[in-house]
């Protein structure tokens, strides 16, 4: 049952995320933010743009205020928003030359999201929505309930398969976020403080998981402000005003999470 | 697969909303309802007029006396039409095959009565037993007067359905005796009910001989109208020519153009009111088709309501790999389902309704209206809720998932 969960991608040399002067705006002329900026050239004053490599199996932390640019970053990178300039390259495909159609696809095939605000379909159950990305990958009913009852299942929810959000509790309602992330092995599990809105036993329980699946090979993006939830990266990236200022590495990139270090499971 | 979680998602997201969605079906509803009723009057009505055509015998022809020239002539000078032009006709119809019977007619007015009942018939008719045939009225009880009745003069009558059951109710009128303007008839036959389209009732009428009711009532002058069967539907406009060309001689007239009669062919005066009844039924048509727009709007309406709340969900499923067409396909599956819920129930509603006679008209459904008013509600449904549908779909993901 759990290699469909746990299907690891063949090493590559590639990053899964590879981002090259990447800037974001909005707005024209004087009135334009920047909200990703990177660096400004040193001759012209212009914004230089962010780069980033994020290598398979890491699981990386994007700490910064409100206003740092780290949603953006987060949209960018989960091919919801287009940057401005800059290239952006998920496994090896330059997501630039992409048109809507193909944007869809590598949402669904390469990208599982976990939301602040949870963001399950109302009035649908856990089986339903975890069925979703593979029903709009296009498989097979059988094969679509057997794997999200899988991913239920690992995320402990196996038996509220039936249930729908107003019947399940926050933290209940994330962990369906996370089965339904995970449930089409996505390249990349992009998380946007998926434990804002938790309280401290359900924030542990999301963070559990998220460091489960990492000890699996799962790459994963988590975007927050808080360091208890940072701790739990391996790297630790600060953005301030679109800029990354610092980069912290905390456990080596193919070692368990730091998190499950601590408990003594081994690499 | 996907059709069937489509299907399954608009369900779910019409259920979501049961008031919202049933009054918008009830829009779709009333407007494919009054699209079949309304044309079923319609057709009702011109139904009833091709039934009264059949009834009235569609070979007679009517002659009557007036200029077709209309008012150049003084009133004076126009000569009427007599019982020796019905009988220079009935000559001519033993040579003609155009002709096949003359029956010379007058009609007056009287009072019926029988015993202690008093009834003023519609009409008194004094005629022809020829009348029967062209006129196409059927005795059912009893029988016919004959030609023997007509040369001598016989008080006897024959009673329209309508006047029999006036005066004698569920008594048997056949061998009693009624007394008219004075003058007592026995009755020998009832006519069979035709049953009335217009304002005159067809069946409230006595039909007597000729020679009796102008002895009785108008004297033995002028006819009103002299009635002619032609041999077949074919030869009507034969027949038509040959009245024409024997009466000139008649009237001793030269010029066809001074012609100080009229021949109407019932037929034709019916099929001119049957394009009438076809303009009232284009025009039902057209106010129950702008009723159906306004169904298919309210669809719009609803469907640009639905799409504005669930902006976040469609963000969702966008995030979670949804391809546009998906979208589209989903809420164009809800449109049109509502558009077919609500138009299956018109019909349903049309049909029902057409059991029920409006306005003295019994509906007739045209099978044609049913498939069209369900079929054109469902296009609409699809041509209305696009333009929704389409919006959904191209909403960019970042901004539906912004979406408060």
């Amino acid at each position: 049952m759990r290699h469909v969960i746990d299907k690891r991608v063949p090493e590559t040399p590639v990053p899964v995320i590879r981002i090259r002067r990447l800037t974001k705006s909005y707005g024209h002329g004087d009135a334009t933010v920047h909200a990703l900026r990177g660096p400004d050239d040193p001759e012209t004053g212009e914004p230089q743009g962010v780069g980033l490599d994020i290598e398979q199996g890491d699981f990386v932390a994007v700490m910064g205020s409100s206003g740092s640019g780290k949603s953006t970053l987060m949209n960018i990178l989960g091919c919801l928003d287009v940057p401005t300039s800059g290239r952006y390259l998920l496994d090896g495909v330059d997501v630039g030359h992409l048109d809507e159609q193909q944007l869809s696809l590598v949402r669904n095939r390469k990208i599982g999201f976990v939301f602040q605000s949870f963001n399950l379909i109302p009035r649908t159950t856990a089986l339903a929505q975890v069925e979703l990305p593979l029903a709009y990958a296009g498989v097979r009913a059988a094969e679509r309930r057997r794997r999200a009852l899988a991913a239920l299942s690992l995320v402990g929810l196996g038996e509220r398969a039936g249930h729908k959000p107003n019947e399940l509790s926050g933290g209940q309602q994330q962990r369906v976020a996370v089965a339904r992330a995970l449930v089409t092995a996505p390249a990349m599990l992009l998380a946007d403080e998926p434990t804002g809105n938790l309280d401290s036993r359900s924030t542990e329980e999301v963070l559990a998981l998220i460091d489960g699946l990492n000890a699996t090979g799962r790459t994963v993006v988590l975007i927050t402000h808080e360091d208890e939830v940072a701790r739990h990266a391996k790297r630790v990236l600060r953005l301030v005003d679109g800029q990354i200022v610092s980069d912290l590495r905390q456990a080596p990139v193919d070692g368990p999470p730091p998190a499950l270090h601590d408990l003594g499971v081994p690499a | 697969m996907i059709l069937w979680q489509t299907l399954r998602f608009a369900v779910g997201g019409l259920a979501a909303n049961k008031v919202r969605s049933a009054l918008t079906m009830l829009g779709v509803l009333i407007g494919v309802a009054s699209v079949i009723l309304l044309l079923a009057v319609g057709n009702g009505s011109s139904v009833a007029v091709k039934d009264s055509i059949t009834s009235l015998g569609t070979n007679s022809l009517t002659v009557s006396s007036g200029s077709a020239a209309g008012g150049a002539r003084a009133a004076s000078s126009v000569k009427k039409l007599t019982v020796a032009d019905a009988k220079a006709l009935a000559t001519d119809a033993g040579a003609s095959t155009a002709i096949k019977s003359v029956a010379p007619v007058v009609t007056t007015s009287g009072t019926a009565l029988y015993g202690n009942v008093s009834y003023s018939p519609g009409s008194i008719v004094g005629t022809y037993p020829a009348y029967f045939e062209t006129a196409n009225q059927k005795v059912v009880k009893g029988e016919y007067f004959t030609d023997d009745d007509v040369l001598g003069s016989r008080k006897v009558a024959v009673l329209g359905a309508t006047t029999a059951k006036q005066l004698f109710d569920t008594e048997d009128p056949v061998g009693k005796r009624i007394v008219l303007g004075g003058t007592p008839f026995t009755v020998v036959g009832v006519l069979q009910a035709k049953g009335g389209s217009g304002f005159t009732d067809p069946d409230d009428v006595v039909i007597a001989p000729l020679p009796t009711v102008q002895n009785a009532f108008t004297g033995f002058g002028a006819v009103n109208q002299i009635l002619v069967q032609a041999a077949s539907a074919d030869t009507t406009t034969a027949a038509q020519s040959e009245i024409t060309r024997v009466l000139l001689a008649a009237h001793a007239i030269a010029d066809p153009g001074k012609a100080d009669f009229r021949i109407t062919n019932q037929a034709s005066l019916l099929t001119a009111r049957e394009s009438t009844t076809k303009t009232f039924t284009v025009l039902l048509g057209a106010v129950a088709a702008i009723s159906l727009l306004v169904g298919g709007i309210g669809i719009t309406n609803i469907m640009l309501v639905t799409v504005t709340e669930r902006t976040r969900e469609i963000g969702i499923r966008k995030a979670l790999g949804a391809p546009r067409a998906v979208i589209l396909g989903q809420f164009l599956t809800e449109s049109t389902l509502l558009s077919v819920i609500g138009a299956g129930l018109g019909v349903a509603a049309g049909m029902a309704g057409s059991h029920f006679s409006i306005v003295g008209i019994k509906p007739v459904i045209i099978p044609e209206s049913v498939l069209g008013a369900f079929g054109i509600a469902v296009a609409i449904g699809l041509f209305f809720g696009s333009y929704p549908a389409n919006r959904a779909a191209s909403l960019r993901p970042i901004d539906a998932l912004r979406h408060e």
